[in-house]
């Protein structure tokens, strides 16, 4: 585990909002030496506090208008099922994100779809048919913020 | 508005796929001149297409263990009860998403501490305290199985 200071929270609250930033640009935002911001970017980066980088786009200008959350409860449960499940699971271009999960179900699943009739196609062609499937409970996503965390 | 065509979907699906490549790379990934990927990319940010490139940040390795996704039902009888619970939401640091949805939750929290005293302070202090909840029921994280985020472009 990493500790972290007021600067390098600084540092994560300005890289979390735009990843390009050089060290040079991070250094001037928060009154730093050039080399200072670039070691501690680096210090940050390879202690793992810093995972990668994401893309955030415009799904809805892109042509995906849907985002459905969905609860997965698998019918039966063994350790062979678990694993069949979930390698196929991943396989599916339009699951975003899979998470295994402790309470109501079992995965929560991410999907993004063209519309509605996508979805649907998406849910009983692709998810339906996954490897011991049991109930599947579906949410659509109205709004979405993400927030800069405990920095 | 202008939609991306063919070569932005291509230039974007490469980018998604390795954020931190430079552009030398993503335009020879993409089968296109340097000149044309910065260019492009630019317009894409500039259309409000491409919103922004962020630092992903490992919370584990700051030392937050547990991970806990909260479907909360809001009481509907207010009107103001969806504005008033997502700003006092907004006050709490370690809240990481705010999602509001159409079917049988309402909200969606997800929450991180560093252990699950942590999170049973959180839980009591700042969740239950937001005001208009009418249910909450809590999913706790096992595992990420796959973190992508990408669109299929």
């Amino acid at each position: 585990m990493i500790d972290l200071d007021d600067t390098d929270r600084a540092i994560l609250r300005a890289l979390g909002a735009d990843a390009t930033l050089s060290a040079g640009a991070v250094a001037r935002h928060l009154g730093l030496s050039q080399p200072t911001a670039w070691r501690r970017i680096k210090r940050l980066t390879d202690g793992g506090a810093i995972a990668g980088q994401r893309l955030v786009l415009d799904q809805a200008a892109l042509g995906f208008g849907v985002t459905v959350f969905l609860g997965v409860t698998l019918a039966t449960k063994g350790r062979v099922s678990l694993e069949d499940f979930e390698r196929a699971v991943i396989a599916i271009p339009e699951v975003q994100t899979v998470q295994h999960v402790l309470g109501l179900y079992d995965y929560r699943l991410r999907v993004v779809a063209r519309d509605l009739p996508d979805f649907e196609r998406v849910l009983r062609r692709r998810i339906m048919t996954l490897p011991g499937v049991g109930h599947v409970d579906a949410n659509v996503l109205l709004s979405e913020e993400r927030r800069p965390g405990p920095l | 508005m202008h939609n991306a065509d063919d070569t932005d979907r291509r230039l974007l699906r490469h980018l998604q796929a390795d954020p931190a490549q430079s552009t030398a790379l993503l335009a020879r990934r993409a089968n296109v001149t340097e000149a044309t990927a910065s260019r492009r990319i630019e317009r894409l940010r500039r259309r409000g297409i491409l919103l922004a490139q962020q630092a992903v940040i490992d919370w584990r390795a700051l030392g937050y263990e547990v991970e806990v996704s909260l479907r909360i039902t809001l009481d509907k009888t207010n009107p103001r009860a969806f504005d008033e619970f997502t700003a006092a939401a907004r006050a709490v640091p370690e809240v990481l998403e705010i999602q509001s949805f159409l079917g049988r939750v309402d909200m969606r929290l997800n929450v991180i501490a560093r252990d699950m005293a942590h999170y049973q302070q959180i839980y009591r202090e700042r969740i239950l305290t937001l005001p208009h909840i009418a249910d909450i029921e809590a999913l706790m994280h096992i595992a990420n199985i796959k973190r992508a985020e990408g669109l299929p472009l």
